[in-house]
């Protein structure tokens, strides 16, 4: 908000009344806001002034006064009970239309990985940077994170966004946004998620794009996230028997993500970021037709999951060997 | 007053309190009115209990650094504030106090259907309340009164297991009470009293049983797998054993949100006789207003999914709770309309019940209003799990429920204890709860919205304004809160005497003595006209 031209009141004695909005998605929330305040506000009005204008006008003026009954009107029963639900019916479906539009990412998004661990965001980027409760992301640009949760569920959100999502353990979520505006802006957990909940924050920094490359070349001396991948697929004894261009053990994962994957019991499954993550968790919960169970160790507790993300990362990398460069396509993650 | 300190009045005629005296006539009780009066008792310690909480609360949120407490003790307090507030004040208030001393004698009864069961139920809910009175003396619990795994079940190391045990304890309490009150209202109706001559009050007590013998079942059932997850690591909600921790959330706000209606029908039924009473006018629109109660019972069992939109619960779902919970709207608003209808040419007295039906009518309709923020998809992903949930919360149900329960106690006081309390403390008292409140839980909405999230003990420094305005608040509230305390107190010696019908009200109660006969009535009564026929002398010779 610009500041009025006598310059307004010095910052200590501002009284914030909203958020910043600094995302696409905020300012269509903030609009369906002011809608449902104007209309509290008239409903709320209405009746206390009914209330209000009754208690006054129909006073009792004697003690032994009995009013004339009135029994109810089944018109005005009909009307209060349509007319409100027809203007709820309105904030339904603007409400639904922004919720919908928020609820997939657009192909072009680029990624970013979130992990929650008690207390604190871990942040790492396909370039390789990784950071602690930050953030950082270029104005413009749609942005989807992958959400992880290392232990109890958090929930990351990002008020001047006005988007939310829960972080919940064993399971992969995911949240988008573009960023409208340069700035720093609070990042929150807001689910509790004991002792130091409330130490749970971070910032979100919205760069130029400019900025944002600079910001991005500095950093990530680990590699990239593929880099890193690889690096784990070696060290976890991955590559001993899932081998990438001859038959080893295992299924050959080259071209594996995102490809209807036939398993042993007759059916298919889609092999996202889920049916990844799960393979290597829980390796017997889903074979592919042909291999046998009980082949593949169990990596549960043995992988964190900012390692699961890389690990991850660099499957989805091998599956475009055509285009190599180009930043994986983003998976469409299966909701349990 | 100086006279009346002097010489009090005393009761002579027979009556529930000086039919047997000492301690074992109370704690072998089965007349309803004697365990409404130890619930009473219980629940005010209760009150008391969750209110100190929810004072440490705001103190420390007075400041956003988190200085007066650590952070673990903090947890421990918003846990106990709500674990106390809503399974052992809000659930029982109503309905065990107000509704187990009224409900027979609106019917004609001479007691409800079970009077041992009653009398058992009250012990049930006393040995609930001590486990989570045990688990707070152990040293707390921290998992916030919602219990969400996994970190209820696995990673909080307080005392969960006995809190949860509490709660699961006090809920066969519920259970009991709702199973009496259908009976009761079904099997022990007076001659002539039919469903359609019900009082509103026992309308909304027939529709809170309903839930409360249906839902509390499934509340039970969760908080004793989280106990056999916690103690046996049977993978039930956890993800790290084989778990679901969404499952949780399911389970636990299928209960859950059904039991705000078992916490706010009562209040809604208080409000329909009080309206009702001091307008002198039969309730506008008496079926709608019955039939609303038994359809929020119903389609509050389909909302449950709206506490869970950030989730990532499938967005279908997201779409369908959204939807009905706009519906189950709907049956509020009919009454709060059908209320104010009832104003309308009517004969209105300004006496502290009605302040407070006035006080409900109004933050009811706020808290209502903002529950549709919160059923609309796109809002609330931003503000869920913020302070503006809370805000609505308290708006209903300290705003609607608790104001109904201070408006029912002073309506019904005369009746309960035979004597009257001061109207000017209680008119200015009324007056203090009103304001004090606005004063703490308005601001809490603009926190809300401005992003500050609930259950935090240390807050971004943009938010204080608002905090500092909701502990001034608190302050007034808690006086509020104190007022009416010392003066029932006193009126219980000294309160001149009441008299039979102080607010010359229709229904049954009112036509016997105050305090009433152990059973109630010295010849049963025979029902001849509809509930609050007011003016049925007058129509009678009116035409």
């Amino acid at each position: 908000m610009p500041p009025p031209p006598w310059g307004g009141l010095p910052k200590q004695m501002q009284i914030p009344f909203l958020p910043e909005a600094a995302s696409t998605t905020a300012a269509s929330v903030d609009y369906l806001y002011y809608y449902l305040s104007a209309v509290t506000v008239v409903m709320s009005t209405l009746i206390f002034a009914a209330v209000f204008i009754f208690a006054i006008k129909y006073r009792r003026r004697s003690d032994d006064e009995i009013p004339e009954p009135i029994h109810g009107s089944l018109k005005l029963e009909i009307a209060w009970s349509v007319i409100p639900f027809l203007i709820m019916l309105t904030f339904f479906w603007w409400g639904a239309q922004i919720y919908f539009a928020n609820a997939s990412p657009p192909p072009d998004a680029m990624d970013v990985y979130a992990v929650g661990k008690q207390w604190m965001w871990k942040i790492q980027y396909p370039e390789g940077q990784r950071e602690i409760n930050e953030l950082h992301v270029p104005v413009g640009r749609p942005v989807k994170v992958t959400l992880a949760s290392e232990d109890v569920i958090h929930s990351f959100f990002i008020p001047a966004f006005r988007l939310k999502h829960d972080v919940v353990p064993g399971r992969y979520d995911s949240m988008w946004f573009t960023a409208t505006k340069p700035g720093r802006y609070h990042l929150f957990c807001a689910e509790y998620c004991g002792t130091e909940h409330s130490g749970m924050v971070g910032w979100v920094t919205v760069m130029s794009e400019p900025d944002y490359e600079n910001w991005l070349s500095n950093g990530g001396a680990e590699g990239t996230m593929v880099q890193q991948g690889e690096r784990l697929f070696g060290q976890y004894g991955c590559s001993t028997c899932h081998q990438l261009d001859q038959q080893g053990r295992c299924p050959i994962l080259r071209g594996v993500y995102g490809s209807r994957v036939q398993l042993n019991d007759g059916k298919t499954v889609l092999a996202d970021d889920a049916y990844i993550r799960e393979s290597i968790l829980n390796p017997n919960a889903k074979i592919v037709a042909g291999y046998k169970s009980d082949v593949m160790p169990t990596y549960v507790n043995q992988i964190n999951e900012e390692h699961l993300l890389q690990l991850i990362v660099y499957i989805k990398s091998l599956a475009i060997t055509k285009a190599p460069g180009a930043v994986a396509a983003p998976g469409t993650e299966g909701k349990k | 007053m100086s006279t009346v300190l002097q010489d009090p009045q005393t009761i002579e005629t027979p009556n529930y309190l000086n039919a047997e005296y000492g301690w074992k006539s109370w704690l072998f009780t089965t007349d309803h009115k004697r365990i409404a009066v130890l619930y009473m008792i219980s629940i005010t310690v209760m009150f008391v209990l969750g209110g100190i909480f929810a004072g440490l609360i705001r103190l420390e949120l007075l400041t956003p650094q988190g200085d007066l407490v650590n952070s673990d003790t903090y947890n421990k307090f918003f846990t106990m504030h709500g674990i106390i507030m809503v399974f052992f004040f809000l659930i029982p208030s109503i309905p065990a106090t107000l509704g187990n001393f009224l409900v027979p004698m609106m019917i004609g009864a001479k007691d409800l259907a079970f009077p041992r069961i009653n009398l058992l139920s009250w012990y049930i809910y006393i040995a609930g309340a001590l486990f989570a009175l045990i688990a707070i003396v152990m040293g707390g619990v921290d998992t916030g009164w919602t219990f969400y795994t996994p970190f209820s079940s696995t990673f909080s190391n307080t005392f969960v297991i006995t809190a949860a045990v509490g709660v699961f304890i006090a809920g066969f309490s519920s259970i009991l009470t709702g199973l009496n009150f259908i009976v009761t209202i079904h099997k022990m109706r007076a001659p002539g009293m039919t469903w359609g001559r019900l009082p509103l009050f026992v309308w909304a007590h027939y529709a809170t049983s309903l839930i409360q013998v249906l839902g509390t079942p499934v509340v039970a059932i969760t908080l004793a797998l989280v106990g056999l997850e916690r103690a046996f690591h049977i993978g039930i909600f956890d993800p790290a054993i084989g778990g679901d921790p969404i499952l949780f959330q399911h389970m636990f706000w299928f209960y859950s949100h059904p039991a705000v209606y078992i916490m706010i029908l009562p209040g809604m039924g208080v409000i329909s006789e009080l309206v009702s009473c001091f307008s002198r006018k039969a309730v506008f629109g008496y079926s709608f207003v019955a039939a609303s109660s038994i359809g929020i019972a119903v389609i509050g069992f389909l909302v449950w999914g709206h506490h869970m939109f950030v989730t990532g619960m499938s967005m279908y779902a997201s779409l369908y709770f959204s939807l009905l919970s706009f519906l189950v709207a709907v049956p509020s608003a009919i009454k709060v309309f059908n209320w104010t209808a009832t104003m309308f040419r009517g004969s209105i007295s300004y006496d502290t019940p009605m302040l407070y039906a006035f006080g409900f009518i109004g933050l009811f309709t706020i808290g209502g209003l903002t529950g549709l923020f919160l059923a609309t998809l796109a809002v609330d992903v931003h503000v869920t799990d913020t302070y503006f949930v809370v805000a609505h919360f308290h708006y209903v149900m300290v705003g609607g429920m608790v104001l109904a329960y201070m408006g029912g106690l002073h309506f019904w006081w005369p009746k309960i204890t035979g004597r009257m309390y001061p109207e000017g403390w209680a008119k200015f008292s009324a007056l203090l709860v009103f304001v004090g409140f606005n004063l703490t839980f308005f601001p809490q909405f603009i926190a809300g919205y401005l992003g500050q999230p609930r259950r935090y003990h240390a807050y971004a420094p943009e938010f204080q304004v608002y905090n500092v305005l909701s502990t001034a608040g608190a302050t007034v509230l808690g006086v509020g809160y104190i007022i009416p305390f010392i003066y029932f107190m006193w009126s219980l010696k000294y309160g001149p005497l009441a008299g039979n019908n102080p607010w010359k009200a229709k229904g049954l109660e009112w036509q016997t003595t105050s305090p009433p006969p152990t059973y109630n009535f010295e010849t049963p009564p025979i029902v001849t006209e509809e509930a609050y026929a007011y003016a049925a002398h007058k129509e009678e010779h009116g035409g």
